[in-house]
């Protein structure tokens, strides 16, 4: 069995360098590696889901099957609940961004973004572990919203079943970023960390 | 030097299929590779265009499809190996020098890329190209994983080279964009040069000579095709069941008959090779067993073809039962998927596999609970200007007005994002044309004004023709340009009127306007940022007859943000905004929706979403209190 991963979220949000940089440093770890993305017109507002199943045995399809995610990161709470029903079970943990980017459609007053305490409830209610974190708040504190994604990936990196550790991510960032970028980065992967093991539920 | 120059192979490397595909074309040799973009397939020549810095290739974009092919046929025609890639309906548009390509043949190995689009999900169609390869007898290989993208890409180029004809190799999104450990070979030297056999010319004549050709390069093929490794099988000798897949699907049934338990059951043939079907290596695997499934990215193709192979057989392999879209048993439409797969197989051998207590759980929660994420234009998106302009001038007419609309970020003029003003979008250029149609129709009692849109690229990829026509016909169209400097919709790709090549070479760009003028109809430019002089001049060219051209030009705002910035700094004077009791009904954000202006919940009124604001200061003009406020930024 592999250990699947989903990143999801909207266009904009980091969310496929994020999956690429899971992928790089499992590569790095020698796992095999398959990603999976659906970004249709994201870079219009639209969702973007990242698949990422690791294995050493083999290279598994770039779909998890149904309700058979092992880790979630929601970078936007509609986006999380939009595919609990489809890739969640009793075991998944779920790192949520709390933060709402707000859809057209919501903003125009058409329909209702969804209570957010009801969408955190219906996570943790599924039976999984929810892990409900300010990141975007604590992205713009340290200077820049777009820091969301490595804070998310330092949060995966406090999950005890998930297999890779926080250096094997900065060993990747040396690969991806310019240096004078590095070290902020850094630290959102440690703050990311940070919040996991001082969260209280 | 990068992971995808480096010259020596062995090592192992995280790789998209796109990234594969383009991979495989330099181990194998292509040295002239073209392409138009499309999603999702513009990565292939975006990659091929980065290698291009330390490899000895040539990489262009092209105007469109068809000339995309002419193009690296050349390289083929004077003994080089070439590459071309396109979407789905790029193929369409290469067909017509594809199938006479086909007859007279080529020389240096060249492959034909299709990247195709199950569901549709960043396109208008999900037609299956596949139908092409048995159209024009090409041999066609499906990779399934971005390893295989690789290799078949640079097998094919190998293959080409040797039956003298061009190859088809068929990707889907879900393949394209899929990224896994790929272990790279080595990288040839490149040293080709092109040169023309004056004695070997190539045409189609005499047709029915080439034609039979044609069949026995395939027949060439089909034999390569009985040994090639690409045709793995898995599962007893003696299966319940036999599953034939190819492509993407393939990678999910594996999994799918671990889960299931069903492995010691059902065998798995996975064809790369998919036309022409391997005769031999088919008879042997269908004699295996009785019953036969199919899954397979959108239409019947393998299913079709088998069977047709099965009756050819059916003295000696017997009488067989398939289960497949035809018969029902697989959705007929849509991309494969894990669920597809487990589901059909799941009803096949009666097993309970879904997590029903869980769904069962959470299926309340999802009911109402979840809205659709609507696709909008961007915030600082001209053509969000534009469309409220066309709005504005086809309420002035009040005479139920339409755009015919086209291919691009602004085919979401069909939807609310831009006023819902289009209503109609199908092909590259297409709406010209049926404007062109439109524009005929006045002498049968037609009298709704249209107004039709197209973007650069679109107009030089197929808009240009269409334009001619109306001229040529007098035909009362009025064509908007949207010029945004850019081929937005799918990544920022040069096109020629930006003035820059797929390689990074200076280039002097076609001047739109100039060409528009040559043809002698009435060319206007305007600013889709001055939204009410736009709609004003709109109204007054829809007053006149015969050929006419508004180009708005305006840089997308993505490519704005990223160079120069935006001028203003927006703000709602919530002292001025009268809310819910102005009885504009929250008209900033219920009508114009930029995702930059948001409605205050807690205090009722409108406000400015800071994070997502870019200040183009095009809203201030909508508010009927003149509460948006633009203040120039510093």
């Amino acid at each position: 069995m592999p250990h699947n991963l989903i990143i999801t979220g909207v266009g904009g949000q980091g969310n496929v360098l994020a999956s690429q940089i899971v992928g790089m440093a499992a590569v790095d770890r020698e796992f095999r590696v398959t990603i999976g993305e659906t970004f249709g017109l994201s870079q219009r507002g639209g969702p973007v889901m990242s698949h990422i199943r690791l294995s050493k045995e083999k290279n598994y399809g770039p779909l998890i099957p149904p309700n058979m995610a092992h880790f979630i990161i929601g970078l936007e709470p509609l986006e999380t609940i939009r595919i609990l029903l489809e890739y969640g079970n009793e075991e998944t943990i779920f790192i949520v961004n709390s933060r709402p980017i707000y859809p057209l459609n919501v903003i125009a007053g058409d329909v209702e973004y969804p209570d957010l305490e009801k969408v955190r409830s219906a996570i943790s209610e599924s039976g999984g572990t929810l892990y409900w974190l300010d990141a975007t708040q604590r992205a713009v504190e340290m200077g820049d919203p777009i820091l969301l994604n490595m804070i998310m990936l330092g949060a995966l990196c406090g999950l005890s079943p998930f297999p890779l550790e926080i250096q094997d991510f900065k060993n990747v960032l040396k690969k991806v970023f310019a240096t004078t970028k590095l070290e902020i980065n850094y630290r959102a992967l440690d703050m990311g960390l940070k919040l996991i093991t001082e969260y209280e539920n | 030097m990068t992971r995808m120059t480096q010259r020596k192979g062995g090592s192992v490397v995280l790789l998209q299929g796109n990234e594969a595909i383009a991979r495989g074309a330099l181990e194998g040799g292509a040295i002239f590779c073209a392409a138009y973009p499309g999603n999702p397939s513009s990565e292939i020549i975006e990659t091929l265009a980065e290698a291009s810095k330390d490899l000895p290739i040539y990489v262009e974009w092209s105007v469109n499809e068809k000339v995309a092919l002419e193009a690296a046929t050349a390289a083929s025609f004077t003994g080089c190996r070439a590459l071309v890639s396109m979407k789905q309906n790029g193929v369409n548009v290469t067909s017509d020098f594809l199938t006479n390509l086909t007859l007279s043949g080529t020389k240096g190995g060249i492959i034909l890329i299709s990247c195709d689009d199950p569901s549709g999900i960043s396109s208008t169609n999900e037609e299956d190209s596949r139908l092409f390869s048995r159209l024009a007898d090409i041999p066609l290989l499906e990779p399934a994983t971005p390893q295989e993208a690789l290799d078949m890409t640079k097998w094919a180029l190998e293959l080409s080279e040797k039956i003298k004809q061009i190859v088809m190799l068929r990707s889907v999104s879900r393949l394209s964009h899929t990224r896994s450990n790929v272990v790279l070979g080595n990288l040839p030297d490149f040293k080709q040069r092109p040169h023309f056999d004056v004695s070997s010319p190539f045409h189609t004549f005499p047709i029915i000579e080439k034609h039979i050709q044609r069949h026995q390069k395939l027949e060439q093929a089909r034999e390569m095709f009985e040994e090639s490794p690409f045709n793995p099988y898995r599962g007893p000798s003696k299966p319940e069941l036999l599953i034939i897949s190819s492509g993407c699907a393939w990678t999910y049934i594996g999994e799918a008959l671990d889960l299931l338990g069903l492995s010691h059951r059902v065998g798995l043939l996975k064809l790369g090779t998919t036309w022409p079907l391997p005769k031999r290596l088919l008879k042997k695997h269908l004699q295996m067993c009785d019953r036969i499934l199919f899954l397979e990215d959108v239409d019947p193709f393998l299913e079709d073809n088998v069977k047709s192979l099965a009756a050819d057989m059916g003295k000696e392999i017997g009488l067989k039962e398939f289960m497949g879209k035809a018969s029902g048993h697989v959705p007929d439409y849509g991309e494969q998927s894990p669920g597809v797969v487990m589901g059909v197989l799941g009803k096949l051998f009666d097993l309970d596999w879904e997590r029903k207590r869980y769904r069962d759980k959470v299926t309340p929660w999802e009911e109402g609970l979840i809205p659709p994420r609507e696709f909008g234009f961007c915030a600082g998106c001209p053509h969000r200007g534009s469309y409220y302009a066309i709005k504005t001038a086809l309420a002035w007419d009040g005479k139920e007005g339409f755009v015919s609309g086209d291919i691009g970020c602004y085919s979401m003029g069909l939807f609310p994002t831009g006023f819902n003003q289009v209503k109609s979008v199908h092909a590259m250029g297409s709406g010209v044309g049926l404007a062109s149609g439109y524009g005929k129709l006045e002498q049968f009692g037609f009298d709704q004004p249209v107004v039709t849109v197209c973007g650069d690229s679109t107009f030089f990829h197929a808009g240009i023709p269409a334009l001619i026509n109306a001229k040529f016909n007098a035909s009362d169209i009025l064509l908007l340009i949207l010029d945004n400097s850019a081929t937005a919709m799918t990544g920022f790709q040069p096109h020629p009127g930006t003035g820059n090549t797929a390689m990074g070479t200076p280039t002097e760009p076609v001047d739109v306007e100039a060409l528009c003028r040559s043809l002698q109809v009435h060319v206007e430019v305007g600013d889709p940022y001055d939204m009410r002089d736009t709609a004003r001049t709109l109204y007054r060219l829809m007053k006149m007859d015969g050929p006419r051209v508004l180009i708005l030009r305006r840089k997308c705002a993505l490519v704005q943000k990223r160079e120069e910035g935006f001028p203003y700094l927006m703000e709602v004077d919530q002292d001025k905004c009268l809310g819910e009791s102005c009885g504009c009904g929250r008209y900033c954000t219920r009508i114009f929706r930029c995702p930059g202006l948001i409605w205050d919940k807690e205090k009722g009124k409108a406000s400015i979403d800071e994070v997502i604001c870019v200040g183009c200061g095009i809203c201030a003009e909508i508010c009927p209190e003149k509460a948006i406020r633009m203040e120039a930024r510093i």
